[in-house]
């Protein structure tokens, strides 16, 4: 975190000043660990197998916070008798089809107190349902819909039923024991044990603990379950919607929360609403319906009124009652449009132009070299950045120029290169991992041509409609019918002036038509078309006309909570589901932790911050029998966006890789899985082609020979990412002037590395040179009774800029986590050999040779599904009979 | 000892400069104990200060590209790798050292400040990653003014030791006078206006005559970095190495505290969680100009006995 968020870590430093304890667990020593207390090595790739030890800790010893456990988790519900776990599988959960690859959740959901006729449709996924879900990277959409679980199913609140959630996961984690965790991670059951203590000890009544992650975990096979395992672990320790708990993403820069509900991704749209899918949303109805789930509990049951406000958004005056409010102008997803399928599209020729906006996959993306592949094989590209980056010179001096790969007389792809703005040079709002949204004035004007993004799309819109004036082709209708009308800074009363941000964010926010008057929040929002809206969680943030994310009030002249600084989604709540920092009378859990309780006399919710609960539902509150919607919320009931308002211990849907979290290794990994047959995640989203081959599985025979390290990569302090933003800048260049290697002495000596030399690292994708680094910092691990030697890089250099280097980022094969798409870019194999690699058309001949000692040339690839073969019969046969086409499912 | 106008000892260098109703002393306190390293202080100073680049090389001496404090490099990051068991004297950064780390060798070098106890082994953290931003001192006697014969250096009425690009002839006198190899002349980019010019941190004389903290320190994302009163900072820095020796970490010490020290006492003072040599610090660095005044009376009383010889030479001749 010092490493990569130096400036939120001052916080970090504020903690240790008062008297936190900070223990680090990393691969590899970095500047965090050097003021942490204690720094834990831990393999790269087995956090679910040391996040799983600690719950097994906790459940071993009791030590979870019991009553907020059986009051506000799903750790009472009864699970269903069909669900087999994965000790008894092999690896796999029951429900696989091993021909997709996915799972029949049927078996998974939590039992019924009737008979079949009551199963939900929303439990009714099935194999079909979710290898579509897997392409449409639906688990984005649950981020906010919550599991739309049924309101009602059985609970056992003494936790003794053996199929309750609190046993199953009892069960589940039972073989994470610190001996297990030491033969995994590599760490020692000693520090292993004193994290469990820490984070334990730390939470409680009077006591809790908050959870950052970053990219470290998410970019992995198993991404998305490595957060459920950190959600587990706060859940059973009560560290959700209490002050001081919580998890938090650090993302990768300014304002990536802000790009996921305002939504640069292909499946959402604005406020996490699905994008249209092409099958299942032929109607307006089915769209929303999708959303609202009838007959779940939660307050997705308004989605009809959000959605109708964003599309008289985007189509004003032209979306009316009559025509499903232009709902047929929505593009449509027919399957994976993720940034990996495109770019290999690219490479197949089917796609013709693109967009980058300051991102620069020529360095900042997994395997650099399709990356650039593709880009190389389009007809335009439009690249618009601060500084003439690798993306928009590939063409001309990118590796594969070299290897003869790439002729720049011969590339067919025109590229226009656009000068942006920079942050300090535009106005706007940045949204941060609180949901807070902060407003920037603009410092001083763009140099030159410099122009927003903002500037740039409203003027390209602006361009595009008055060429398709007058058309009458019907396929120009959706642009030509666009509200489209911002009022702009025209300072030379010119055309070309600058559109008014501000106005934006009151379109954002909402308003109502006919007069005008912004939105106070979501709730005013109408399913008739009277009001509109562009981000339904926004709602709020221009409420009363005043830009509240402006707002600046002093911390000293307010409470610790600061409503007062910028506005934070939903409706300025700081602290989301804080109906769980009371206790489920309302009384605050300690004086200590009091944050929202319920106050008797006044009838209502009150506290530090605004209650993430109805106003003047009471703690006694139970909802009557079928209920659904806001109406089946109980008192009780604190996770208001779940189907059951519970959090969800156990997910019995949602996501496309199991219920639980389980250690599976990474795709690239030099040690079998120690639990099961099952190697990696069986469900991982793959790319089997001849230009994107993985290392092999360390079941193969030489695959320990030819690639027996392990490297991870991570940012540097002094540089940003893909390094746009610091190679170019003489300032931050010249402190880390140069790629490099760091190895630990052990692996110096083994291959024969001297520092400051040069060395090389190879996989089946690629080899990247750097200066190598010796350095204690990195330690070799004990690891299944062999020792394992870790390799970092830094991902920064790329060919331009005033330092340049090789990009780390081509070592990578693209294998996506099957949730979200993500890829697993922080774990691989590799091999590393002193001095510089070859040049030219030597290098892919080089990489070639590795791979076909390897095995994996051509198409190779390791197999996926490694559980034996009985376990995929007895997972399979858990669904027989309940196989269902995804057109079934819409009959029924 | 100490009287106006001293070279050596205790006093407030503002007064004793002239300034009648001069502002309290200003100066840094850097507390490395919680330095991460960022080197944001670094970035700042040159944005502010308009210093150009230093060098795009590799160094291999850990994190550290910067090398040292010069007149392209006002502020200077020191990362220092020392691998368990380590030498606390002399031991250089230890990136490279592949070789068993060795025993600790006493060299016989004078401690600064509140030295820690005998810190058993055992209770040394295994592998430390000392990370420090090291500045000009800005000394209460500070050699470098007391040579400058053009009077390009000065005295600010902050206390601070400031070079005046437009006076400075470059003869470079200063460089050979500072007892801690802070100020430099400046050897490049080529067409930089300053090359040859004497350049080293001014403490931001123009943002403190505009009531601004210097940039180093108002960027600092861990209060590594505090400015203020140099009287205020250092309380600040005994209550802060008493803190840690309270909590356990002996091996904290002030450098730069003491104004009976050889520099009077330094304007930007630090917490070191080593000796001063581990990050590249004189141990006890003392104002070249010291004996100025008694070097002045030798030689006097030596040209006054020459001159005496001379005219008693004269008188035997006189018949």
């Amino acid at each position: 975190m010092a490493e990569a968020h130096p400036v939120g870590f001052q916080w970090v430093m504020e903690a240790k000043k008062r008297g936190a304890r900070i223990i680090h667990v990393d691969p590899r020593f970095t500047r965090t660990s050097a003021v942490a207390h204690q720094h834990v090595p831990i393999r790269v790739g087995s956090d679910i197998a040391f996040l799983g030890g600690i719950i097994n800790h906790v459940l071993q010893n009791e030590l979870d916070f019991r009553e907020y456990v059986v009051s506000y988790t799903n750790a009472a519900n009864i699970v269903s008798d069909k669900f087999q776990d994965v000790d008894d599988l092999d690896g796999l959960f029951s429900g696989f089809d091993a021909e997709s690859r996915t799972y029949d959740p049927t078996s998974w959901q939590f039992a019924q107190e009737d008979d079949d006729e009551d199963l939900g449709r929303a439990q009714a996924d099935d194999a079909g349902d979710t290898a579509e879900q897997r392409n449409t990277a639906s688990g984005m959409q649950h981020e906010a819909h919550g599991m739309q679980v049924g309101a009602k199913p059985p609970r056992d609140e003494t936790l003794q039923h053996p199929m309750c959630v609190f046993q199953v996961l009892k069960r589940h984690y039972a073989r994470y024991t610190p001996e297990v965790v030491e033969q995994i991670c590599g760490v020692s059951q000693e520090d292993f044990l004193a994290v469990c203590q820490a984070w334990t000890e730390n939470s409680g009544r009077e006591r809790t603990t908050a959870l950052v992650y970053s990219v470290g975990w998410t970019q992995h096979s198993v991404g998305v379950q490595y957060i459920r395992a950190g959600a587990i672990l706060q859940l059973l320790l009560g560290n959700m919607g209490r002050p001081g708990g919580g998890i938090m993403a650090l993302r990768g820069h300014a304002s990536i929360q802000g790009s996921t509900d305002i939504p640069t991704l292909y499946n959402i749209l604005p406020g996490y609403l699905p994008m249209p899918n092409a099958e299942k949303h032929q109607t307006l109805t089915d769209w929303i319906d999708s959303v609202r789930n009838p007959g779940s509990k939660g307050f997705w049951a308004n989605a009809g009124a959000y959605g109708i406000n964003l599309l008289k958004a985007y189509w004003g005056d032209a979306a009316t009652a009559e025509n499903d409010y232009c709902f047929d102008y929505m593009p449509r997803i027919t399957g994976d449009h993720g940034t990996y399928r495109t770019v290999l599209d690219m490479i197949d020729g089917k796609v013709k132009g693109y967009f980058l906006l300051g991102q620069n996959p020529a360095v900042g993306s997994a395997h650099g070299r399709a990356q650039r592949l593709g880009m190389a094989n389009l007809d335009w590209l439009v690249v618009r950045d601060l500084f003439e980056i690798e993306s928009a010179t590939f063409w001309k001096d990118s590796p594969e120029v070299a290897t003869g790969e790439i002729v720049p007389e011969e590339c067919r792809t025109e590229v226009f290169l656009f000068p942006a703005a920079s942050h300090v040079e535009k106005e706007g709002t940045f949204t941060q991992t609180q949901r807070m949204l902060q407003w920037r004035e603009k410092a001083v004007e763009p140099p030159g041509d410099a122009r927003s993004e903002l500037w740039f799309f409203y003027h390209l819109g602006r361009m595009v409609r008055e060429r398709l004036a007058g058309s009458t082709d019907e396929r120009d209708r959706p642009l030509l019918d666009l509200a489209w009308d911002y009022p702009l800074h025209d300072e030379h009363g010119s055309e070309w002036g600058e559109p008014s941000a501000e106005d934006v964010l009151k379109e954002i926010n909402g308003y109502e038509i006919a007069t005008g008057r912004p939105l106070s929040g979501f709730g005013e929002m109408k399913d008739d078309g009277s009001t509109l809206g562009g981000c339904w969680i926004y709602a709020g943030v221009y409420a009363d006309g005043v830009n509240q994310a402006a707002r600046r009030k002093s911390r000293h002249d307010q409470s610790y909570v600061a409503p007062e600084w910028g506005w934070a989604w939903p409706m300025n709540r700081r602290l989301l589901y804080n109906r769980a920092s009371a206790d489920p009378e309302g009384r605050p859990w300690s004086e200590r932790k009091a944050y929202v309780w319920w106050d008797e006399e006044a009838g209502e919710w009150t506290g530090k911050d605004v209650p993430d609960f109805e106003k003047k539902k009471a703690p006694s509150y139970r909802a009557p029998e079928g209920s659904d919607g806001v109406a089946a919320i109980e008192g009780i009931d604190p996770f208001i966006m779940q189907g059951d308002g519970k959090g969800a211990l156990y997910a019995p849907q949602g996501l496309i890789d199991g219920p639980m979290p389980t250690h599976y290794e990474p795709v690239e990994s030099p040690f079998r899985n120690l639990l099961h047959g099952q190697q990696g995640n069986p469900t991982r989203k793959e790319y089997r082609r001849a230009d994107n081959p993985m290392n092999p599985d360390p079941r193969e025979p030489g695959a320990a020979e030819v690639f027996p390290y392990v490297f991870t990569t991570s940012r540097l302090t002094e540089h940003h990412t893909a390094g746009a933003m610091s190679r170019y800048v003489e300032h931050l260049a010249e402190l880390q002037p140069e790629m490099f290697v760091e190895v630990s002495p052990q692996l110096a000596e083994e291959r024969g590395l001297e520092h400051m030399g040069w060395c090389h690292v190879v996989t089946a994708r690629s080899a990247v040179e750097g200066r190598v680094m010796v350095t204690e910092r990195l330690r070799p691990l004990r690891v299944e009774g062999r020792t394992v030697h870790q390799v970092w890089m830094p991902y920064h250099w790329g060919q331009g800029g005033l330092v340049s280097g090789d990009s780390t980022n081509d070592l990578f094969g693209i294998s996506l986590d099957p949730n979200v798409l993500i890829q697993e870019s922080k774990v691989g194999t590799c091999d590393v050999r002193p001095g510089r690699r070859p040049t030219g058309p030597a290098l892919r001949e080089y990489v070639e040779g590795y791979a076909r000692r390897a095995g994996v040339l051509g198409d190779g690839g390791n197999a996926v599904v490694t559980a034996s073969a009985e376990a995929q019969q007895e997972s399979a046969a858990a669904q027989q009979g309940e196989q269902h086409s995804p057109q079934q499912q819409e009959d029924q | 000892m100490t009287g106006p106008h001293s070279l050596f000892g205790p006093l407030d260098p503002a007064p004793d400069a002239g300034y009648v109703d001069a502002p309290s002393r200003k100066g840094f306190f850097t507390d490395t104990s919680v330095c991460i390293g960022c080197k944001a202080c670094e970035v700042a100073c040159k944005e502010w200060n308009d210093v150009p680049e230093n060098l795009y090389e590799m160094l291999g001496t850990s994190y550290d590209n910067s090398h040292s404090l010069n007149a392209n490099q006002w502020r200077h990051v020191a990362f220092i790798e020392q691998p368990a068991g380590r030498s606390s004297v002399g031991l250089p950064p230890s990136i490279g050292d592949a070789a068993p780390s060795r025993d600790s060798v006493d060299l016989g070098m004078p401690t600064l400040g509140a030295a820690p106890t005998d810190v058993p082994d055992d209770a040394k953290p295994d592998f430390r990653w000392l990370m420090s931003s090291d500045v000009c001192k800005h000394c209460t006697h500070a050699a470098c003014l007391d040579v400058c014969p053009t009077g390009s250096l000065f005295r600010s009425e902050f206390g601070t030791v400031v070079v005046q690009d437009d006076i400075c002839n470059g003869c470079g006198y200063c460089v050979a006078a500072c007892p801690y190899g802070v100020i430099d002349r400046r050897r490049g980019p080529e067409g930089d206006p300053k090359v040859g010019i004497a350049q080293k941190c001014t403490l931001c004389y123009d943002r403190l005559t505009d009531n601004q903290r210097p940039a180093c320190a108002q960027a600092c994302p861990t209060e590594s970095i505090q400015y203020g009163d140099v009287d205020e900072l250092r309380e600040r820095a005994s209550a802060r190495v008493a803190t840690l020796h309270e909590q356990g970490v002996m091996d904290a010490r002030l450098y730069g505290n003491d104004p009976d020290d050889g520099v009077g006492g330094t304007g930007a003072m630090f917490l070191l969680l080593d000796e001063p040599e581990v990050y590249g610090l004189p141990p006890d660095p003392v104002v070249t100009t010291k004996d100025l005044p008694q070097m002045a009376r030798r030689a006097g009383m030596a040209a006054a006995a020459m001159l005496a010889g001379a005219a008693v030479s004269f008188l035997r001749r006189t018949p």
